[in-house]
């Protein structure tokens, strides 16, 4: 492993510091799944991921695809950490001509795999991107990272069916259960009842694990690589807008900014300031 | 005109023959047999991947494996291509993901199976998406080697093709002479231009012969491809003819007469009549009674050809 829990936490605690950001500076977006998955794609890009920042278009890397697309302020916080880009091009998320385009976009940002934005589309391509690399004989793996309110599409089970018919044991899922969606919590929208229940009767392996755990975490990425026999599927139970209390478990902040009151109080939350 | 054939056999044709290139793949939604891909499926069963009944999924199964370069022709009805739609739009036209989309038993002419499975708005709609290449070949000859064309074009396309026989157009024609957003001049005549796509074609070949009799001379296009649309061979029978005549088995809101209405309203004041399916559904019947319910066929034409000729 190259990087240790610890420093794990930390650049999951950096990242969160942006997110909130960047939502605070455009005055839009989407801060809640961004802190509710940030701790699984940290643990991702520091353990298990093969990709080349220098070289975001290597034909050989593992694919990473956002499908929830909306949570896209993680996703760049991550991609700015590890040197897909700079810093500075946090500055453009939601900002007329700025890589960070309001939903992840892969003509607009190095390192997005998928052009995302529109819910449940991301486990079929990720089916595409499987089903190449086994066309081409490469060891190269396929991440997605669903939503739950995301699996309410009805096209995501195509894909489950078809990735498990396919036998692509190139194929990894982690699944964001954080339990809020758009309008309200799951349970009030679309009931989903067993989860886990429904990915084993589609033939998946499947562990559980507490999303914000990094120890937890890291079992279940390993988990995930050595799942090898079929399709995998990591449901990682997650708290909506961790790391900011008045965010927490809070419908109110799927797709909402802080003013610049909460800004500041997540700003000292997060450890930023004093 | 001496063969018969359906477009959809020059679609699986042309997978056959695109197959010496190692990237190309095949997608299936349970319809191969009746798309023509079942050719490909059964020399290269590797590359080809079935996605069950489910063209949402594969639809962007297809945009992933384009991703990772490869050349993906899926195929289904184009009634059912356009449940994923968005897909199209969302997934493979706006990344411009080269996925080679092909939408058969199009229009009313499909026939029997009656009006759910008669698409007649599929051209309107991937014509609206920007990126997307939308063909709809007249004969067998012209589906195989315009399918063989979208391999070497990196944009997205959506190509309708027929399910019953229509008359062979271009079985002794040099085949340079078929490009990807080039109309084909058939017939020359100065008094008219009949626009044509698909089934509609051979129909309107035949509408040119009736007008001859009357001592009129129409010029016969055939414009396989919706978009990009050959603007320049349409400014130039609007010059010279005067009068045109657009004649699709597709709604007459959006398609190939909507297009060349769209053009013709920046450039020019020709007449326009559009031939087309008049804003209903459609029903069962056998593909000719179709297109003389839905005031498609030769006849049809000629007397749109008059009225567009009564206008000028």
């Amino acid at each position: 492993m190259s990087a240790s829990l610890s420093e794990m936490n930390e650049l999951a605690r950096r990242c969160r510091i942006e997110i909130v950001k960047m939502v605070y500076r455009a005055q839009a977006g989407h801060p809640g799944g961004s802190l509710s998955e940030i701790d699984l794609m940290a643990a991702l890009y520091s353990t298990s991921l093969r990709v080349r920042p220098n070289e975001p278009d290597w034909a050989d890397r593992d694919r990473f695809i956002l499908s929830k697309g909306h949570a896209s302020p993680g996703m760049y916080a991550l991609l700015a950490e590890k040197g897909f880009i700079q810093h500075e091009d946090l500055k453009s998320y939601r900002v007329l001509g700025g890589v960070c385009q309001g939903h992840v976009d892969m003509n607009w940002c190095p390192g997005v795999d998928f052009s995302a934005g529109s819910l449940g589309m991301g486990l079929s391509f990720g089916i595409g991107c499987a089903l190449a690399a086994r066309l081409d004989g490469s060891q190269r793996r396929t991440f997605v990272m669903l939503g739950d309110g995301e699996i309410q599409e009805g096209s995501v089970w195509e894909a489950a069916m078809a990735a498990t018919h396919h036998e692509l044991g190139n194929l990894k899922v982690l699944l964001d259960r954080n339990r809020i969606q758009n309008d309200d919590f799951c349970e009030e929208q679309m009931r989903m009842f067993d989860i886990p229940a429904k990915w084993k009767a589609f033939g998946w392996n499947v562990m559980e694990i507490d999303g914000h755990d990094m120890e937890q975490i890291v079992d279940g990425i390993n988990f995930l690589d050595t799942s090898n026999n079929g399709p995998s599927i990591l449901i990682a139970h997650t708290v909506k807008g961790k790391g900011v209390s008045y965010m927490e478990d809070n419908p109110s902040f799927h797709g909402a900014a802080p003013n610049e009151e909460e800004y500041l109080l997540a700003m000292k939350e997060l450890g930023a300031i004093e | 005109m001496s063969r018969l054939a359906a477009t959809r056999d020059g679609y699986g044709q042309a997978l056959l023959e695109l197959a010496e290139n190692s990237r190309v793949v095949v997608l299936e939604a349970d319809l191969g047999k009746s798309t023509k891909s079942l050719h490909f499926r059964k020399a290269h069963p590797e590359r080809t991947f079935s996605l069950g009944i489910g063209e949402q999924n594969m639809l962007l199964t297809a945009a992933g494996l384009a991703s990772s370069g490869y050349i993906p022709f899926a195929s289904t009805f184009a009634i059912f291509t356009e449940r994923a739609f968005e897909q199209m739009r969302n997934g493979i036209a706006r990344p411009k993901l080269a996925v080679h989309l092909c939408g058969s038993h199009g229009g009313t002419h499909t026939g029997t199976d009656g009006s759910s499975a008669q698409s007649i708005e599929d051209l309107a709609i991937y014509r609206t998406l920007p990126n997307v290449i939308v063909l709809h070949p007249s004969d067998d000859v012209s589906t195989r080697i315009l399918t063989k064309q979208l391999a070497a074009t990196k944009s997205p396309s959506y190509t309708r093709t027929a399910r019953n026989k229509t008359p062979v157009l271009y079985d002794d024609v040099d085949p340079d002479t078929i490009q990807i957003g080039k109309g084909i001049e058939l017939c020359k005549g100065n008094d008219v231009a009949i626009v044509a796509c698909g089934v509609l074609v051979s129909e309107s070949l035949e509408a040119a012969k009736l007008l001859m009799e009357q001592g009129i001379h129409a010029t016969v296009i055939d414009m396989h491809t919706i978009k990009p649309l050959d603007v320049d061979l349409i400014d130039e029978v609007a010059s010279r003819c005067g009068a045109i005549v657009t004649a699709e088995d597709h709604s007459v809101i959006g398609g190939l007469g909507g297009a060349v209405a769209e053009h013709l309203s920046g450039t020019s004041c020709t007449p326009l009549e559009r031939v087309g399916v008049l804003d209903r559904f459609g029903e069962s019947g056998q593909a000719d009674e179709m297109l003389e319910l839905m005031h498609l066929n030769a006849p049809h034409i000629v007397k749109a050809a008059l009225r567009a000729i009564e206008r000028k």
